[in-house]
């Protein structure tokens, strides 16, 4: 960080100045012109709150890609049809037995089979070779996405959102004032926030793991060389099959959330993929924290421009990627 | 498949012998002489579904995938956008031409709107390719998907040029001597007459100086570089050449189709491009056209023979999908290349040398 701004002075400024303006406009009360110039408080931090939780739910799905790209040189394609696997899958468990933690669990623990069987049955056989790899998660991802619109129809499904959660909850964000001079508070849904909390504590367990454990140590090992790890005694076919697991797991669970505040049908897999290729093209490659700066970017990119530009918010996302890849082509927190 | 650093010793053989094959190569093929008249002659043998349903389509989709094998045979780079190439050319077709939406289209007359289209299309594909080409191998692929789908997405959503999910309806083809040239037999001869010269030019282009750069460009980049080639800027041409093929394939679609819609350029259909293109083979440019028949015939005749069977005609895309997973698993040069490798071992080595290198069908 320190070194960040000793290199780049003006950018840091900038940086800093953006955050602040961005803290001003959330928590101060927003004077008359300002709401007449681009509408009511409450728009916008709707917004920028449903921007935040999706940065969350795309943090999700990204990671596990970014883990498996910056491990294996693997760049799942499969990985869309993982998160909509998991997202039926919790879809069943929770409507057959009614508890919303348990599909959590199960859609975690059979996608990481699904990820598991695929490393050691697939990609195993074709190791360093890139591009066939990603071909054939290509070949996969049409294949599953055949095989669940065979089993689940075209129609949509939405994970019934457990009763604890259900509602508002009121924010201690004023958005404005009324004219008796009492302040109206934020009232936002509690799932989003829960489940936006969630997706940091996985986060944070994940960095933990990955710069605290042996196990971490390893892995990051293995993304700089795997050959010299792999000569040194270390077992990597086991941690491929770990790290595999792990991923697709973490696209399960994103099923899941996705369901639970979005819905599930045939696309969104395409949907979720184009979302982790353009975050982890936007964070970097093969980086946890890079994954979450660039689905912060994206989850927020998209809801401001979904209410300020309706008809260009994908265009907004996009414009990103291109101004990213053209001043930094390996993504903004890549090491190379 | 030839782009993976493991296959790279399967083109040399094929580079190897070229001195003899200097010229055309079909000229001394008797299969390519059979096949073209079969081409020639196809409006007395077929009907009009079997004419434009199949063999125009397959032409078209061929072409788009001609473009890709273009860039990932000779360059390298694995394109997920031609076919969002294609369908920006189509819908500029639509935009600048004459349709049904009359509040969208500009109503230019067909020879205008055309080489309007083909070139903005052209430069879409250009900035594209030169944003691709900023990282490499299956970056590549990545960064053109994403570039896809935003396009997909972005028709969705746009009503003002693109109009929305509806696209745009009856578009206006060609009618001039007299000739409606969206007949069934005019038609097939445009597409047939384009195809041809796209793949001429393709495998000229691949014995041109600059095709033979970018093969070489292909097998190490970075000794390209050190003879003072400037790597980036001929893989940033041809993503040029590419786009143009793919856009003259989007125009014949836009006047096939008569409309254009987000249907058409979504991710499924991108990827259909590239499942086309690999499972012909993507070392010559024959095979995107041999994989575009198959898949058309599977597209079309699958419903009915699973049905047949006695399984459910909707799982045709299951069928494509294990397919291509086939051909990516056995084959590293997709249909060409198993039929090039049953060739040799009916053949033992005697004619090894002088057979091996052509496997026109």
């Amino acid at each position: 960080m320190t070194r960040f701004v000793e290199r780049h002075p003006a950018w840091a400024l900038i940086v800093i100045i953006a955050i602040a303006l961005a803290l001003w406009l959330i928590f101060a009360v927003w004077p008359p012109g300002l709401e007449d110039a681009i509408g009511r408080k409450r728009v916008f931090l709707n917004a920028v709150f449903n921007g935040i939780t999706l940065g969350g739910l795309y943090f999700l799905v990204a990671s596990g890609f970014t883990l498996i790209f910056g491990l294996m040189r693997n760049v799942n394609l499969a990985h869309g049809s993982l998160y909509l696997f998991g997202g039926y899958v919790g879809y069943a468990i929770s409507a057959s037995t009614g508890s919303w933690i348990l599909s959590f669990i199960i859609a975690f623990i059979l996608t990481a089979l699904v990820g598991v069987l695929l490393q050691v049955i697939v990609f195993r056989r074709m190791e360093g070779q890139d591009l066939r790899q990603t071909m054939v998660t290509i070949g996969l991802s049409i294949v599953f996405a055949d095989l669940m619109l065979w089993a689940c129809g075209g129609d949509f499904y939405q994970i019934q959102t457990p009763n604890w959660l259900i509602g508002p909850i009121e924010l201690p964000l004023i958005t404005a004032i009324k004219s008796s001079g009492e302040p109206v508070y934020l009232r936002y849904p509690l799932v989003r926030l829960v489940i936006f909390a969630a997706s940091v504590v996985i986060g944070v367990a994940m960095w933990l793991a990955l710069n605290r454990t042996r196990m971490g140590m390893i892995i990051r090992a293995g993304v700089d060389d795997r050959d010299i790890l792999a000569a040194t005694g270390v077992r990597i076919q086991v941690v491929f099959v770990l790290v595999f697991a792990l991923g697709a797991g973490l696209a399960g669970i994103a099923g899941v959330v996705g369901g639970t505040f979005q819905s599930l049908s045939p696309g969104e897999d395409i949907r979720f993929l184009l979302a982790s290729l353009v975050v982890v093209i936007v964070g970097g490659m093969g980086s946890i924290p890079g994954a979450a700066l660039g689905a912060l970017i994206i989850g927020l990119a998209e809801q401001l421009g979904s209410v300020y530009i309706p008809t260009y918010a994908i265009v907004v996302t996009f414009l990103i990627m291109v101004v990213v890849l053209a001043l930094r082509p390996q993504g903004l927190l890549a090491r190379r | 498949m030839s782009v993976t650093h493991d296959t790279r010793v399967q083109v040399r053989p094929a580079t190897a012998q070229r001195p003899a094959l200097r010229g055309w190569p079909e000229i001394n093929n008797p299969a390519a002489w059979i096949v073209a008249s079969i081409l020639l002659i196809m409006p007395l043998i077929a009907n009009g579904f079997f004419l434009i349903e199949i063999f125009a389509t397959t032409l078209i989709l061929g072409t788009m995938a001609l473009s890709l094998m273009l860039l990932a045979g000779y360059a390298g780079m694995v394109s997920l956008m031609q076919l969002t190439i294609a369908g920006f050319a189509a819908y500029m077709v639509a935009v600048f031409g004459v349709s049904g939406n009359a509040n969208i289209s500009l109503g230019w007359p067909w020879w205008l709107a055309v080489p309007m289209a083909l070139a903005l299309a052209t430069i879409f594909g250009t900035l594209g390719g030169a944003l691709a080409v900023r990282t490499e191998g299956i970056y590549t692929i990545m960064i053109t998907l994403a570039i896809g789908a935003a396009f997909y997405y972005f028709t969705n959503q746009n009503w003002a040029i693109f109009n929305g999910h509806t696209g745009i309806n009856t578009v206006a083809t060609p009618h001039f001597w007299g000739v409606d040239w969206r007949a069934d037999i005019p038609f097939y001869y445009i597409v047939l007459a384009v195809a041809a010269l796209c793949y001429f030019a393709v495998e000229y282009v691949s014995r041109a100086p600059f095709g033979l750069t970018l093969q070489g460009v292909r097998d190490n980049p970075r000794r390209m570089a050190a003879l003072g080639f400037n790597v980036n800027a001929h893989r940033v041409a041809a993503y040029a050449v590419a786009s143009f093929i793919a856009a003259l394939a989007g125009v014949l679609q836009v006047w096939n189709y008569r409309q254009i819609s987000p249907g058409s350029v979504s991710v499924g259909a991108c990827i259909d491009v590239l499942i086309i293109a690999v499972v012909g083979g993507i070392t010559r440019p024959i095979g995107p056209y041999i994989g575009a028949l198959i898949f058309v015939l599977l597209r079309t005749f699958a419903l009915d023979f699973l049905v047949k069977i006695g399984l459910d005609g909707n799982r045709f895309r299951l069928l494509i999908g294990l397919g291509f997973l086939a051909i990516v698993f056995w084959s590293s040069d997709g249909v060409i290349g198993l039929w090039q490798r049953w060739r040799q071992s009916q053949r033992p080595a005697a004619n090894r040398a002088g057979g091996g290198g052509r496997g026109h069908g």
